[in-house]
């Protein structure tokens, strides 16, 4: 047996355990550090002195101090005694049957504990749906698929173990081929939330639109275009990989698990293994990054739960490696796009539609809104939209950044430009003459809408008067050199289901509890900062909780609604609060006063439009000899409404930027056709942007409140600065070269003459 | 990992016996390359021997100006090194080119030479390949192309060599020194790796058991002309699509010397003797230089997915000269 | 195939029996509870699980804790003192340097190590002049000598600000 010689006390180990019981104590991962030991959101040291501190103060993160030393403790981080480790065993095949099982040399290896596989799997009480349910039959649906798993004393040996069972199959004819010209294409149908909410795509709007006559539109234009644009298969990629620490006892049923909220995973959950409401327990503080991948997915928290089952009150850790994320939590699906743009002589356009054709998994249809930009950009008497998907050999794709519009803007937007060198016109004042008054296809005003305001301060900041008008105009040391810019725009939506408490004890303090999550995006601090606000109160008396399904109900954070679902839920939180303690004289009596209240219906939720707008600037070089594409520089200019935190706004859109410059040079996961499985699935494989491919990203924020979306004023920032980067990076490409690239990512090859 | 013993012998001689006498041991360097492939189990050894300590991490100056360099010299001490970076500077290049700060740390220069192509069927042990499992097929030829060769290449295997510093080595008439069980011998790198032709699972002429222990750089006057080029999908911390080391020497307008070797493009770093053929004792122009370009390239044989090597590396060859031209 | 070995983490001596296959990075997180480095790969491809080996820094992800006995390590928890936290990680907070925080303590491990061996005049790929005796940090120099270290949130514009900030300090 293995031992280890602690020789300096008190051990991390027991200092931990005597903090896990109490909800407090479990939410603060650093009673380690006795100096944060107040909770990261409340750690005075971290937020300037304490006061103020409201909607608006540029905030540092309050969990810093924590992450910088990696005291913040992830998913898989958490101590425990005594663990067993779980890996799981993946398809080799990507459509077929398991015809037989041997574990038996796998049994036979010293320190092994288990292994489960379908035949001995629990059967679980929801055991249809494909992002949550595990080892319920032979079928085979994609390459990767889980297939067992080893449970075992070591990392080590449960992983070695994996590879000794031995699994023989009946394998099927793959197709995991995405062409626009396939026979069997289909309209997707109750793509939403897991088919329980109606709309044929995931945000629940119809697969197909049509406002006027686009024909008739198409064939009175002057001026036409009409061009193809595919985007690949694209992988989120987290630093932390998809992890879980699973305890199962006769009461409690305790999992530590990275996610992008911790109810709607804690209620799937729940669902799948058939539990009692409560009885499972999900804990989630901190995330290394999700992207989209730990949102509807719930597989690691499924086998991790399977794994504690057989081992009941020894906990099971469970980490998917880098190569099983790729087919375990989610892809962004390639797109084929068609883009058709009729404009008359002075540039207003007469005519638009876009037709997108994507890929998903036979297992299980999801089928985002990749036109959904389209519907809203420009105003255009003749317009259409359509969706059809392909049922592939695939792992089930999911959100990922920027979901829909971050590759329909890779296809509206290239084309905008090519209709404006057609035209010969600038491609800004091309957008600006077809700015929309109402949504062209609702006709409802939008809350707020500053694009227009965006360009003219972006093109002023970015120097764009200066703008050559011919492609390959420009060159130094070798290096062409090319200008281009592009819309962006995402929704705003506001999630429903989120609930909050608000409490106010005798000695003055504040506690908000609800059960959102902070991804990397700064809900800790931003989620405090509202609280305060709405409280009228300083920062300093204002205790935050979140990451618990222990606490209040909430949403998941994904879709740019973090803020506007969680921020408005605290804001009637507040105010309940306040009127309890009038109703009370004034006064907290000494039990202290709470309150819990649901997220209020809003009347203006179905009266307006909302959305985040930004014009996207970017200059490219390309190396005449290689086909090398550098982005020296980008610049985004924001409309995401009143800014909660300009130090984590800034970030958000400076992440997203930079995930639009690596979607547009880099990113791409290959398939191959004979196997069905991704053949680049690591990070030396699949590439995304490093600290050498970013130069310089400029990032400005309009601020200007929207008076209808909620009480905070402010409107989505996740997402938004994905869109359109990818557009503004590919025509600056084309600035500089006259190559037009219409197939991410912009590798050098496509460039190289 | 399939389970292991780990042995730190003595000196060499004791570790160059226990590996030739046992066909599932390995020498363990820096293990970057190793550990990495270990844990996917394409790599399975019983038993690792630590020569780390073994081998000297020193570099040498010897009589008539060339280097011995300790096959234990991380590849950031040799990139560091001011005779390196003064001397060879394409060497010191190519190095900085590879991998991250943290990687080279690790690396060992002898470990270096010996890396495993990054070929994705190669790595994935659920795969068909030649060079992992002899007599099982080629699933990257009609597979995933991209990082796949375009010269020297075999119906066999068409897998590349992942290392910047050994292409730098063959330009430079780099010489491994081994020890092994028939004794010591040197190696011309130009020599070091076997065609695929000739069975793909073994990479270099190594025996079984033989141990890099040094590498020697001959004095090289035109080397301190020369540069690295390294074009890749992404700026930094990725491997080559194609790779160029060169170093020139112009008098009076014509190539007087010059060394020029590929990465990136087969299954060793491609010594291009048909372009420094074409080049020398003529006009360094353009058209010369495109000319010994295409003239290397001529034999190349592409594949769909990979067939713009071709065109970046007769670019990336005349973009280098003509940078070297000047500099000269 | 268990071997006993020992290594001073942070300061501090540690002696545990591990198997042979067990990485520095296990050891750390799963044998000693120092969760300090991250595990965000484990193939080298990420930088997360940057330590300081022996004064350099490392994937030690990639390193066996067998072959490291007696071996020095520093993580991210290491540099700091208590409270008291390295210019580096002041920095990271002051200018954002990070969002998820995972590959934090790994870019810190590195950016500190970075600085020493700009101090020693290493080049970089990109180093106009490779034989300069000062190696000036500007951007370009920085980014590209942090490039091993992977964020998938895309900190790396404030990344670079908080280590040039302390490397003109």
């Amino acid at each position: 047996m293995t031992s280890v010689n602690e020789t300096n006390e008190p051990s991390r180990r027991a200092v931990l355990k005597a903090g896990v019981g109490g909800l407090g104590a479990a939410m603060l991962p650093s009673m380690a550090e006795p100096a944060h030991a107040a909770g990261p959101a409340t750690a005075p040291s971290a937020v300037g002195g304490g006061a103020a501190g409201g909607i608006g103060a540029a905030l540092k993160r309050v969990e810093g101090p924590l992450k910088v030393r990696g005291a913040a403790t992830y998913a898989f981080e958490w101590p425990v005694e005594n663990p067993a480790y779980l890996y799981p065993l993946l398809s080799t095949i990507a459509s077929g049957r398991i015809t037989a099982v041997d574990a038996g040399d796998a049994l036979a290896e010293p320190g092994v504990i288990g292994v489960l596989t379908h035949m001995n799997a629990p059967r679980l009480a929801w055991a249809e749906e494909p992002e949550v349910a595990v080892l319920q039959s032979d079928k085979v649906a994609y390459h990767g698929q889980i297939v067992g798993a080893v449970i075992a004393d070591s990392i080590e040996t449960a992983r070695y173990a994996a590879g000794l069972v031995k699994l023989e199959y009946a394998t099927e004819p793959v197709d995991v081929d995405l062409r626009a010209d396939r026979d069997d294409l289909r309209k997707p149908e109750h793509a939403q939330g897991f088919g329980q909410l109606p709309g044929d795509l995931m945000n629940g709007s119809p697969a197909d639109t049509t406002v006027g006559d686009f024909a008739a539109g198409m064939a009175s234009a002057v001026h036409r275009v009409d061009a193809t644009y595919t985007t690949p298969v694209q992988h989120h990629n987290p630093m932390e990989p998809h992890a879980a620490v699973a305890t199962w006892t006769d009461d409690e049923i305790t999992l530590y698990c990275g996610s992008q909220g911790v109810s709607t995973p804690q209620e799937l959950l729940t669902r799948a293994f058939g539990l009692q409401p409560g009885r499972l327990r999900l804990i989630s503080p901190y995330v290394g990054g999700a992207f989209g991948s730990k949102d509807f997915s719930a597989l690691w928290g499924t086998v991790a739960l399977m794994g504690a089952q057989l081992v009941p009150g020894r906990p099971v850790k469970l980490a998917f490696t880098r190569q099983q994320m790729f087919t375990l939590v989610g892809h962004r699906p390639a797109s084929i796009q068609r883009v058709q743009l009729g404009a008359d002589a002075a540039g207003k356009l007469v005519a638009i539609s876009h037709d997108a054709v994507q890929e998903t998994a036979k297992a299980k249809q999801y089928a985002e809104q990749t036109v959904q930009a389209s519907r809203s950009m420009y105003a255009a008497p003749g317009r259409r939209t359509s969706t059809r998907i392909a049922l592939l050999d695939v792992p089930v794709p999911t959100i990922m950044r920027g979901p829909g519009e971050a590759t329909g803007m890779f296809a509206l937007e290239p084309a905008m430009d090519e209709l404006a060198v057609k035209l010969g016109m600038d491609p800004i004042e091309l957008r600006l003459r077809n700015e929309p008054e109402t949504h062209p296809e609702t006709g409802q005003p939008f809350s707020s809408r500053h694009l227009a305001k965006c360009f003219e301060e972006g093109a002023r900041r970015f120097g764009w008067k200066h703008r050559d008008k011919k492609p390959r105009a420009r060159r130094k040391d070798g290096w062409l050199i090319g200008t281009g810019v592009a819309a962006a725009t995402y929704p705003s939506p506001r999630l429903p289901g989120s609930t909050a408490s608000a409490r106010l004890d005798k000695n003055g303090r504040y506690t908000v509890r609800i059960a959102a999550a902070d991804i990397g995006t700064g809900t800790w601090t931003t989620l405090a900062q509202i609280a305060a606000e709405a409280l009228g109160v300083p920062l300093d008396r204002v205790t935050l909780q979140i990451g618990d399904s222990a606490y209040p109900r909430a949403s998941s954070g994904g879709f740019s609604s973090g803020m506007n679902s969680w921020g408005t839920t605290i804001y009637a939180a507040a105010r309940a609060l306040h009127t309890a303690l009038d109703e009370n004289g004034g006064s907290v009596p000494p039990e202290g006063l709470q309150v819990t209240v649901g997220m209020p219906d809003d009347p203006k939720l179905k009266q307006y439009e909302f959305g985040s707008y930004g014009a996207q600037f970017a200059e490219v070089r390309v190396h005449e000899d290689t086909g090398e594409v550098r982005v020296p520089r980008l610049l985004g200019v924001f409309d995401v409404g009143r800014v909660i935190n300009p130090v984590t706004a800034r970030s958000q859109l400076l992440g997203g930027m930079t995930w639009g410059l690596s979607m547009t040079l880099h990113e791409e996961t290959a398939i191959d056709h004979r196997y069905g499985n991704f053949v680049n699935n690591d990070l030396g494989g699949y590439h995304f942007a490093a600290n050498a491919d970013v130069g310089s990203i400029e990032v400005h924020m309009l601020g200007e409140r929207d008076s209808h979306i909620n009480p905070m004023g402010s409107k989505g920032a996740g997402e938004i600065g994905i869109i359109g980067t990818a557009a503004a990076i590919a025509n600056a490409a084309y600035d500089a070269t006259g190559i037009r690239v219409r197939d991410l990512p912009l590798t050098l090859d496509k460039l190289l003459r | 990992m399939k389970p292991f013993a780990y042995e730190r012998p003595v000196d060499v001689s004791s570790a160059v016996t226990t590996v030739a006498g046992r066909p599932e041991a390995s020498f363990l360097a820096g293990g970057t390359n190793l550990v990495d492939l270990m844990k996917m189990e394409v790599l399975t050894p019983e038993l690792l021997v630590d020569v780390r300590h073994l081998v000297s991490r020193r570099i040498e100056t010897l009589t008539g100006g060339g280097l011995r360099i300790g096959a234990g010299v991380s590849n950031n001490e040799l990139a560091a090194d001011r005779r390196i970076r003064r001397r060879y500077p394409v060497l010191s290049q190519a190095l900085l080119a590879g991998a991250s700060y943290q990687l080279r740390n690790l690396a060992t220069v002898g470990g270096n030479f010996l890396q495993r192509t990054r070929c994705p069927y190669f790595r994935d042990v659920t795969m068909p390949c030649n060079k992992r499992e002899p007599g099982t097929g080629c699933a990257a030829r009609d597979g995933h192309q991209r990082d796949l060769a375009v010269l020297g290449a075999s119906d066999s295997c068409v897998a590349t060599h992942p290392s910047d510093m050994a292409v730098a080595m063959a330009a430079l008439d780099a010489v491994v020194h081994t020890v092994g069980p028939s004794g010591e011998r040197s190696i011309q790198v130009n020599e070091l790796y076997r065609s695929p032709a000739d069975g793909p699972e073994r990479d270099t002429v190594l025996e079984r058991g033989e141990l890099i222990t040094a590498v020697e750089l001959p004095a090289s006057p035109v080397a301190a002309t020369s540069r690295y080029r390294k074009v890749r999908d992404r700026a930094s911390y990725a491997f080559a699509l194609v790779s160029v080391a060169a170093a020139l020497e112009v008098r009076d307008g014509s190539v007087t010397e010059v060394r020029l070797a590929l990465g990136g493009v087969a299954h060793k770093p491609w010594r291009a003797a048909t372009a420094e053929r074409a080049l020398l004792g003529r006009p360094a122009t353009e058209a010369n230089f495109r000319a010994a370009a295409e003239a290397e390239l001529a034999a190349a044989q592409a594949l769909a997915g990979n067939a713009f090597k071709v065109p970046l590396a007769r670019n990336t060859i005349v973009s280098m000269l003509r940078t070297l031209t000047e500099e000269a | 195939m268990e071997q006993k070995i020992t290594l001073r983490v942070d300061g501090k001596e540690r002696t545990l029996t591990i198997d042979a296959r067990t990485t520095l990075l296990d050891a750390l997180r799963e044998r000693l509870g120092v969760t300090s480095p991250k595990k965000g790969c484990d193939h080298g491809q990420c930088g997360a699980c940057t330590v300081m080996l022996d004064g350099r820094r490392v994937t030690s992800c990639l390193v066996l804790a067998v072959a490291n006995d007696g071996a020095e390590v520093v993580t991210a928890a290491g540099l700091a003192h208590g409270d008291d936290l390295h210019p580096v990680q002041r920095s990271f907070i002051a200018e954002d340097a990070f969002q998820c925080g995972y590959c934090t303590p790994g870019q810190i491990v590195s950016a500190v190590a970075m600085l020493r061996e700009a101090e020693e005049g290493w080049p970089s790929v990109v180093s106009e002049d490779l034989d300069a005796d000062r190696v000036v940090l500007d951007r370009e120099e920085i980014a590209e000598r942090m490039s091993g270290n992977l964020c998938r949130c895309a900190a790396y514009v404030n990344i670079v600000s908080a280590i040039e900030k302390v490397a003109r300090s």
